[in-house]
């Protein structure tokens, strides 16, 4: 279980976050939604201690991450993978070495074991094994995101932030993306947050939905619940309305 | 009046506050060379990177300022009637001040800048924060090895511009301008002792590590994108090249 507690963040002054509170349960996928720029990335930085907040807790099963340092924040992060929004796969690596990377790093797994659970996570994620060799600048944005998925699998970890999984990518590729990470939820039972404004595909992998909105979390429910639910914001964004305040 | 006082001392504080930071960065990164896991094939491809692709311009460079000390040193000597101490006169230049100062500056330009756009661009494309989240130090895995291998590169670029600038002074002084072989290398292991080579090797290890600790920190805390990477790869060279000269100075008043 994840539990974030009057959470606070400001940058120059400026106040991104504004008292979060919200439960992930374990096992469970949690989306997080809202208009670009309300801080959603930055929640998610908080989540794995990228990111120290003004005021508050993000505890994992009781444990405080924002007061970690050194070895125990390095022990933490070992349980989590994070998709990161542009992949963030390493340019000097090809995609057989950037999905190896965390088992050479905290394993001593032998090369043919590296190997062999390399290229299973390649087949999980509808890639050839010859894109192993390419590198990413070579890849598709839809490839990059698979790719990222499959490093960000590879350890098998137990909770997995995914920060906007889909920007960017077609409607065919988001698809693709939502239901690889279905598929592998299913088979690994993670614990799951998504950061995402992609509507209304994002429901089919939410468990729960939240929504943020100038810095505070202003509903919270099943996908059911938030399609259904009678604050004119969270209507006006689910059926993405012209916000005439930005416009 | 009070404007400017106070933007000098806004300016000031920045400065070391700066200067403090990189302080910092350095020993945190030294101190990473000494904790598992050691790397030793991360530091190998620094080596290469920042020393082995760099050898073509410093054997370039290093020729060029040898001919040009031996072709001025010659007409200055000759109206002494002392074209006898080139050689000497070519060596100090090059042992002493030309071979560190020079070799960092080509380093910096050619090296420098590129490790901090490598760097800046991880950090804007989330790779650093990457590492991080897969519990793997980015100073221990990207940023130390690069100031090892700066420690370890510079210096035998150095030497190597220094022994290059030696054969090219012998090609201008001696084949082109008829010095006798013999006065030049005579003069030249006469003259040089063995603080002038200590000074130099001294000195090429400092360079080495200001241009790399520059670079890297220049590049670890880049912001706003693609034109956060350009501003921080400008202020690298610029920095590095400042910072060698001062240092230069300071190290020459010590060893002389």
């Amino acid at each position: 279980m994840i539990r974030i507690i009057d959470l606070h963040k400001s940058f120059n002054g400026q106040v991104v976050l504004d008292g979060i509170n919200l439960e992930m349960p374990t096992g469970k996928i949690t989306v997080v939604i809202g208009k670009s720029g309300v801080g959603k990335s930055v929640l998610l930085k908080h989540i794995i201690g990228l990111v120290k907040p003004d005021r508050g807790q993000v505890l994992i099963d009781g444990l405080d991450i924002t007061q970690l340092k050194g070895r125990k924040l390095q022990d933490i992060r070992k349980r989590f993978a994070v998709l990161f929004q542009g992949g963030a796969l390493f340019d000097s690596l090809n995609v057989f070495e950037n999905i190896a990377f965390p088992l050479r790093e905290k394993t001593r797994l032998p090369e043919a074991e590296i190997f062999n659970r390399v290229q299973e996570r390649l087949a999980e994620m509808n890639l050839s094994p010859e894109v192993g060799n390419k590198l990413p600048d070579e890849l598709s944005g839809g490839m990059k995101k698979r790719v990222a998925l499959a490093r960000a699998m590879i350890q098998e970890p137990e909770i997995i932030l995914f920060d906007e999984p889909v920007t960017g990518l077609d409607p065919p590729m988001s698809n693709t993306v939502f239901h690889l990470i279905n598929k592998t939820h299913a088979a690994s039972g993670y614990t799951a947050l998504v950061v995402a404004h992609d509507l209304p595909e994002v429901f089919q992998v939410a468990d729960y939905v939240a929504m943020l909105h100038h810095g505070r979390i202003i509903a919270y429910g099943s996908p059911e619940e938030i399609q259904s639910h009678e604050d004119p914001l969270v209507q006006s964004f689910i059926k993405g309305e012209v916000d005439f305040l930005e416009a | 009046m009070s404007t400017i006082i106070r933007q000098l001392g806004r300016w000031l504080l920045n400065w070391v506050q700066e200067a403090g930071s990189m302080t910092l960065f350095l020993l945190q990164g030294l101190a990473l060379a000494f904790t598992p896991p050691l790397r030793p094939r991360r530091l190998l491809e620094e080596i290469n990177f920042i020393g082995v692709k760099s050898t073509l311009i410093i054997l370039l460079t290093g020729a060029f300022t040898g001919m040009v000390l031996a072709l001025q040193g010659y007409y200055t000597l000759r109206k002494y009637g002392s074209e006898g101490a080139l050689g000497s006169a070519v060596a100090l230049s090059l042992i002493r001040e030309m071979g560190p100062v020079l070799t960092a500056i080509m380093v910096s330009a050619r090296a420098g800048s590129a490790v901090t756009a490598e760097i800046g661009i991880m950090r804007i494309t989330e790779q650093l924060d990457a590492l991080e989240t897969m519990a793997v130090n980015p100073m221990q895995y990207v940023v130390m090895p690069k100031l090892l291998a700066g420690l370890i590169a510079v210096p035998l670029l150095t030497a190597i511009f220094d022994v290059v600038g030696i054969l090219g002074g012998y090609l201008t002084g001696v084949v082109l301008l008829g010095v006798s072989s013999g006065s030049y290398f005579s003069g030249m292991v006469q003259s040089v002792e063995l603080l002038d080579v200590n000074g130099g090797i001294v000195k090429s290890l400092v360079f080495g590590l200001t241009i790399i600790l520059v670079a890297s920190f220049k590049g670890y805390h880049t912001q706003h994108g693609a034109e956060g990477v350009s501003r921080a790869t400008n202020q690298t060279v610029v920095m590095s090249a400042v910072l060698v000269l001062a240092w230069d100075y300071v190290l020459t008043s010590f060893f002389m």
